[in-house]
């Protein structure tokens, strides 16, 4: 199969905060999957998809045994949960702001 | 002691469901059952509700909860841990044994741990850890100031022989650390079971998520009976390795999925995991489904605990005042963004209006409107207006403004609702630990 495809389609996320800082782990439901996620899944490209929003630095784990990726957003909750006026002020929303991504599949 | 421990989780969080609960007390044959429901802004608020009233200040469910489960827990011999405590766990553990005298538990044995309340000796010169400056920096008044109190904390409660511990501060995994420290006779300084207990306290503190709340996404993921989702049991081993699992007959799901999930969940780094037991590393945990609704978890380690303890200081933040109009049909979208352009050139002529304010579309661009412009046909669009201030008389006035636009704004809005909630504001320093000191004091009912 080769093509675009959402992130959604391979794999699953959840969204934590800390005060100013977002994590979002992402994980290939099929470990075959998990090579494309992380070659296309990278720091550059969560920087360049949402230039607004995360204001800071992003970092990314990775946990190859178990198929996942950790982001760690700085600067990306609008000032966290003390100052944002967002209605999801801990951005537990973001996790498919990822899932929504477009990657190409070889 | 060898016997493997069992080790349920109550609640998540402070609003967290009751019926699972009781169910975990009846039916989970548990030695102990933890109630983890203290977030940073939680205790700002208790410690708020105790200015106001000296009685109070504690978990408002903490009565609702204890009613519910203690006669179970005595039965099957149950300890109660929980941070329900909040800003003046002196007045849970004495609402507590009131409790247990009324349901004829005679005899049980309620522990009150203090001594995590720091706030005299936070001054305006404090410098402050997650940002620059001092509190004086902050311009807020300061409402309270607590210390993270790990699992050592709650350990001479557990050797004293409590039925139930009451807490405020603690760090969450320090919750099921302490028991299972007690009971295999761990050392609080032997890094690598401490970081096998954190990583047990880190899946089971928030409850539901690691069986399947906080998981479901119809036809990707899909949950059963989420509606009856029972809370989580971990069964762990002397040697800290441990099964999450959940109760027969309960909806949700413990699959290698949900706990993955929950594994890095507020977790940055997770080879470090900083608690103020251990410094945790998640990074070479293992799961494997060993049966339904059954995960093994293994691999988790630790290095030295943390020098100095974190303080989470808690601010009066003013109000948030929220107010809403909603279009539907034919270019609804068009006519919320009027009724927006409208509110927001009003308010803005008024120049002593202070405080940040934001307009958003729910429908089109709520929670994501700030990454990226959303495309959408939506045609039911709620029009959102949000002001933080600590000044009442702007907070009417926006809600006034948002309002008057059922006559006066565009065509065919209507459900007009506007709320104002209490904020506040937190933000973290560090103590050093023999600045703090733990106290304990049991009370039998």
């Amino acid at each position: 199969m080769s093509g675009r495809l959402k992130v959604h389609d391979i794999a699953h996320a959840r969204a934590g905060d800390k005060g100013d800082i977002s994590n979002v782990s992402v994980w290939a439901y099929d470990p075959k999957d998990y090579p494309l996620l992380k070659s296309q899944l990278t720091v550059e490209r969560l920087k360049a998809a949402y230039p607004r929003l995360i204001r800071g630095s992003v970092t990314r784990y990775e946990l190859d045994h178990l198929h996942g990726l950790n982001f760690v957003l700085r600067d990306s909750l609008e000032g966290g949960v003390n100052t944002s006026l967002n209605l999801d002020s801990h951005g537990k929303s973001f996790s498919y702001l990822i899932l929504g991504l477009e990657i190409e599949s070889a | 002691m060898r016997r493997s421990v069992r080790i349920g989780c109550g609640a998540g969080f402070s609003s967290d469901r009751l019926d699972p609960a009781v169910d975990l007390a009846q039916r989970g044959g548990l030695d102990y059952l933890v109630f983890e429901c203290l977030g940073e802004r939680t205790m700002a608020f208790g410690h708020r509700d105790r200015m106001l009233d000296g009685s109070k200040g504690y978990n408002p469910h903490v009565a609702q909860r204890m009613r519910a489960v203690l006669a179970a827990c005595r039965k099957n011999g149950t300890v109660v841990v929980t941070n329900m405590g909040a800003a003046n766990p002196l007045a849970a553990a004495q609402l507590t044994v009131g409790i247990a005298r009324e349901l004829g538990l005679a005899g049980i044995k309620v522990a009150c741990i203090e001594g995590d309340d720091v706030t005299r000796q936070m001054g305006p010169d404090t410098p402050l850890h997650d940002r620059d400056g001092t509190v004086r920096a902050v311009g807020l008044p300061v409402v309270g100031a607590n210390a993270y109190l790990g699992a050592e904390a709650l350990l001479p409660a557990l050797k004293a022989g409590a039925d139930v511990v009451i807490a405020g501060r603690i760090a969450d995994p320090s919750l099921f650390l302490a028991p299972l420290a007690h009971r295999f006779g761990w050392g609080l300084d032997d890094w690598q079971l401490l970081g096998r207990g954190t990583a047990v306290g880190h899946l089971l503190e928030c409850g539901m998520q690691v069986t399947g709340g906080y998981f479901a996404d119809p036809g990707f993921k899909d949950v059963p009976r989420l509606a009856d989702c029972g809370f989580p049991i971990a069964e762990v081993g002397y040697d800290g390795g441990f099964v999450v699992t959940k109760l027969p007959d309960t909806g949700g799901c413990v699959t290698t999925a949900t706990v993955k999930e929950q594994l890095l969940y507020e977790v940055h780094d997770p080879a470090s995991y900083l608690t103020p037991d251990v410094s945790a590393d998640f990074s070479q945990v293992t799961v494997e489904q060993i049966d339904t609704d059954r995960v093994r978890v293994g691999g988790a380690d630790g290095q030295p605990r943390p020098d100095k303890l974190k303080v989470t200081i808690g601010f009066d933040g003013g109000l948030l005042a929220e107010a809403g109009v909603s279009y539907a049909g034919p270019n609804a979208q068009a006519r919320a963004r009027l009724a927006g352009e409208v509110v927001w050139q009003r308010l803005s002529r008024n120049n002593a209006l202070q405080g940040d304010m934001r307009i958003d579309m729910i429908g089109v661009n709520s929670l994501h409107g700030t990454a990226h412009e959303p495309e959408t046909d939506c045609e039911d669009v709620r029009l959102r207006v949000a002001l933080r201030s600590r000044r009442r008389e702007d907070i009417d006035t926006m809600l006034w403004e948002v309002e008057a636009l059922l006559c006066c704004g565009p065509a065919g809005g209507g459900g007009y609702r506007g709320s104002v909630t209490p904020c506040v504001v937190t933000h973290s320093a560090l103590v050093a630990r023999e600045q703090v000191r733990p106290t304990m004091r049991m009370f039998t009912a």
